[in-house]
Formats: structure tokens, sequence, C-alpha cells
């Protein structure tokens, strides 16, 4: 389609997308070379908030860095708290009670569905359906509302530490967990009813915004857009870390490859991280949620370590390299949507405008992880 | 799989290539390679199959004047030759992270290159994974190595007239 618009030899333009525009949700800038609807060239323009939480990790103790790791992805901070934990009990040689590992999963799962709900509504806000937000808000409050209540912050959490967990949880947080499991699953087939099967959706996204799974590898792209592309492919199959090898819970795959594919891998896996969840509850095992003989001050043997999660939007790898101080030494932050963003470029080449927008949204972007 | 690649990679010539503990380090193999091996080691996973994860570098400023002092070796590091009256250059480190997603458990490549840090230069591999542009950049813009052969490498997170590399050790704010 797009030759046909070169063929005429029409001028083309440039159109700037952002900083502050609705649909990039958050400070990104997309560089648009146009031929009328149609796009040459889509550049995106990183850094508004850039700040350097790399550089900041050389500056201050290991576990000082913690709560940083909260401020990358704000709709999944928990899967970080974790990716950071991980490291450093490996480094450490630290062994997590087997009732904190529990908890960790169970709270970073329901971090992941209020990541997906959140996603879910503003993606169908992007393509103009504004009903569904307020739907998704309303089921993202309860988990805020339970994870609040055992880690004391609802966005920005800093509830892991070395060797367990800061809290532990109540009653009331199980038995509200079980609830909420039932809510939403009575709500699934409203949001299935109202907007999955909606005819505007389903032309908006179906065979749009294709991503081959070879592309996907060549970018290093992963999580629900490597899923989309028919690549069987997550971190807590593929390297299982904590306790997810105990869990019976399968991975969405859709082979489309297309802005449709990626929309039903993560509706899909709310139902499996619900099934995560429900199967944690029944097994919680009682115990203590911190390891004994954690050192106060934490000083990681030379070297360097490596440690991936899956987090809400792809594989989060964090790499530390220690001198043996109390700082780390240079520390990398890995971030999913980075790596997903940077085949955008590619991807939406040729494309309309407006179908671009909506690749753009599929791609579940939160740019402070983009940015660091 | 990993002995198979084991063999490809040696055939290189590599300066060194280990095996590590997944359970220790978080990944399987370890490779130290020449700037110049970097691009035909990039061609080989990508015929394997991996995916590019991440490039990054590490600043190793004051590290070739600490071994000159001691006589012993720090670990995961090339035993430096002294050379009596001149101190050994500086150095910088860049690490490339690769993991391969079509087998279960996950295999995880790490290859590290070492670079003189008065010339900060090595050959770019974005020809071979596109994805690498956006990560040599980000590595270029925090310290200063440039990937020859790069189409752009122009700030990409920092502001568009940074002149400065915050991640060098002797970076001061």
């Amino acid at each position: 389609m797009s030759d046909l618009a070169r063929s005429q030899n029409q001028e083309t333009f440039v159109l700037n997308l952002g900083p502050q525009h609705p649909a990039t949700h958050g400070v990104l800038r997309v560089k648009l070379t146009m031929d009328g609807e149609y796009i040459l060239r889509a550049e995106p323009v990183l850094g508004y908030i850039h700040r350097m939480h790399e550089k900041m990790g050389e500056n201050r103790t290991w576990a000082q860095f913690m709560p940083n790791t909260g401020r990358l992805d704000y709709l999944g901070a928990l899967s970080y708290n974790h990716g950071y934990a991980l490291v450093v009990e490996r480094a450490m040689g630290i062994t997590v009670p087997e009732r904190a590992e529990y908890l960790r999963v169970i709270t970073v799962e329901l971090n992941r569905i209020a990541s997906h709900l959140l996603w879910f509504g503003a993606f169908v806000l992007d393509l103009g359906g504004f009903t569904p937000l307020l739907y998704a808000f309303d089921d993202r409050e309860k988990i805020l509302d339970l994870l609040e209540s055992v880690t004391g912050s609802r966005l920005t959490f800093c509830y892991f530490r070395f060797g367990g967990l800061y809290n532990d949880v109540d009653d009331d947080f199980i038995t509200g967990s079980r609830a909420f499991i039932k809510r939403l699953r009575s709500r699934m087939p409203d949001y299935h009813n109202l907007v999955t099967n909606n005819i505007i959706m389903i032309k908006r996204l179906k065979d749009v915004g294709l991503i081959s799974a070879e592309m996907c590898r060549k970018y290093g792209a992963t999580g629900p857009v490597l899923r989309g592309s028919g690549v069987d492919f997550d971190i807590r199959k593929n390297e299982p870390y904590s306790v997810y090898s105990e869990f019976d819970f399968d991975i969405p795959v859709y082979h489309e490859c297309d802005s449709m594919a990626r929309y039903m891998v993560r509706m899909d896996e709310i139902e499996q991280s619900l099934r995560i969840i429900e199967q944690a509850l029944d097994k919680l095992p009682e115990g203590p949620v911190m390891a004994e003989k954690v050192p106060k001050i934490i000083k990681a043997p030379k070297g360097d370590y490596y440690a991936a999660v899956e987090a809400a939007r792809g594989t989060f790898g964090i790499r530390v390299v220690s001198d043996g101080t109390n700082t780390p030494y240079r520390l990398k932050l890995r971030s999913p949507t980075y790596s997903n963003l940077s085949l955008y470029e590619e991807a939406s080449q040729g494309m309309l405008l407006a179908d671009a927008l909506a690749l753009m949204g599929s791609l579940d972007l939160v740019i402070p992880e983009i940015d660091r | 799989m990993i002995t198979r690649l084991k063999e490809k990679l040696s055939a290189l010539n590599p300066i060194s290539i280990t095996e590590t503990d997944h359970a220790a380090k978080g990944y399987h193999l370890d490779v130290a390679a020449s700037p110049a091996q970097v691009v035909a080691m990039a061609e080989i996973l990508d015929q394997e199959g991996f995916a590019i994860e991440a490039v990054t570098g590490v600043d190793w400023l004051g590290e070739a004047a600490a071994v000159a002092k001691k006589p012993e070796v720090a670990e995961g590091e090339e035993p430096v030759v002294e050379t009596p009256g001149e101190p050994p250059e500086e150095q910088m480190e860049v690490v490339y992270d690769f993991s391969h997603s079509g087998i279960r458990p996950l295999l995880r490549i790490v290859i590290r290159c070492r670079i003189n840090r008065g010339t900060p230069e090595l050959p770019t591999i974005s020809g071979v994974y596109p994805g690498a542009n956006w990560h040599e950049r980000e590595t270029h813009d925090f310290f200063g190595i440039i990937f020859t052969g790069h189409p752009d490498l122009s700030p990409l997170l920092l502001p568009e007239d940074a002149d400065f590399h915050p991640l060098l050790k002797d970076f001061k704010a």
C-alpha cells in the first residue's frame, strides 16, 4: 500500500508524535516521516525521563538500590524487586525460606495481573473505547488494596529483601486474594464480551502490526510480544527461578504475529497468573519470611552475576559486577520494553499511522523502564 | 548444543572460553574475545538461533595499576604481561549477552571484549543483530565506546548535546 503512495511521487513530511501525547503513554517521542497517511520511517526518540539508575547503583549500598528497582517499571515493580533480589542472593549464596518464595510468587503474579489490567484499559482507550478502562481500574484497585496491606505501597513497591520479605501476610490478605480470584474470573467473560469480540476491536487488530519471530530474535524482544509471534518462551518455564517449577500453569502462545495475538496472550496470562496464585495460596507453607544469617552489610563476593525474571513485559535481566565492597561496581539493567520498542522502526514501516499506534499500544510500553 | 557451540567458537581462537555454573553465575558460557573476533562470534550465534539480550560496558579504571602492584591475578581477568618501567594501559570491557529461546533450560552466553581505555574502539555487531543498534548507542552514551561502522552513535538516552559519559569511573557530575 505504501508503494502505491510512494509511486505517486508525492512529497513527504515529518510528523512529531509526543513527547506529550496520550498514545505514547508517557514521555516518548516518535519522529515520523510520513507519506500521506503512511509511515515511511518512525524513529523513537528516547531519554526524556532518563535518570541514570545504573550510576545511582554505583553510588549507594546494595540494599539502598532496592527502592530504585521499584521505579523502573512502575506498573510491575515487584518483578524488578525480584530480579534484583535474585541476583544479589545468587552472588551472596543466600537461600530464601519457602514461605517467602511462595509469597514472592503470589505478590508478583498479583502485580502482573494489575499491570495487564492497566494495559488492557489503556490499550482499548488508544483504540477509542473509554469504558473498559474504568472496568479494568475497578479490578486493579482491588489488587492495589491487597498489595498495599502487605507491602505498604500501591505503586513503587519495595517489598523484597535479600533473603526474604519485609513483611509477612495476614489472614485478611489470604481471604482477600481468594475473593479476588473469584471476582476476576467472573469478570473475564465480561471483558471478552465487551472488548475481545467487538467487531471494531477485531478490525483494528487482526492482521495488523505483524512482528515475526525472527524479528523478535534479532531485536531481543521478549514477553507477550514474542509469545504473540508463536514462540513458547517464558523465563518462568525456560529458566525457572523461585518456586515457579512447582506450579501447574501454561504459557499462552499465539501464532498470528499480529496485534490481536499480543492482546490475546496478555488476556490469557491473567488467567494463568490466577491459577498460579490459587495454587500458591493452597500450598502456602508456614515458617519465617526472612532467611537467618543475612549479613547486615552486604558485600557481594568479587565477580559478575546475572539473573533474569519474567516481568509483565518480558525478560528483565540484571547484571551486577562486584569488587567485593559494600557498593556495586557496575549494575546493568536490561529492561524488556527497551528491546521491544527497538523493533518498532522496522515493524511500523509502511503502516497507516492509526495502525502503527495500535501496534505501539500492543507493545505495552512503560517509558521509565525504557529510559531508566 | 553447548559442546557444539564451544567447538565453533573455539575455531575462532578466542582468548578464553569457559563453561560456568549457571546456579552460581547466571550464565552458561563465558567467552573472552578480542575486538576483531566479535563480529564473527555474533554471526555464529546468529546462525545458531541465539537472540541478543543486551550489550553493555564496564570501566576497569584503576585495575591495571592495581594488578601491576599485586603479583596475583584477580578472578575472571587476563594476566597482564608486565613490561618494566611502563605502566600497563587501563582497560574497558564490552559485555554482550545472548540467550537461546528455543532450548529448555535456557542457554545464556556472555562474550566479553577488552579494549584500551585510551582508544575505546571495536566493530559494531548491529549489522548482524539490528537490535544491537540501540544497545551500542546506549553504551556509547554511557562509556564513550566507539562502535566502528555503527549507523548512528548520536546520544540516545542522554541529551542530544551531551559530551560526557556518566558511567566512566572518573566522571564527576
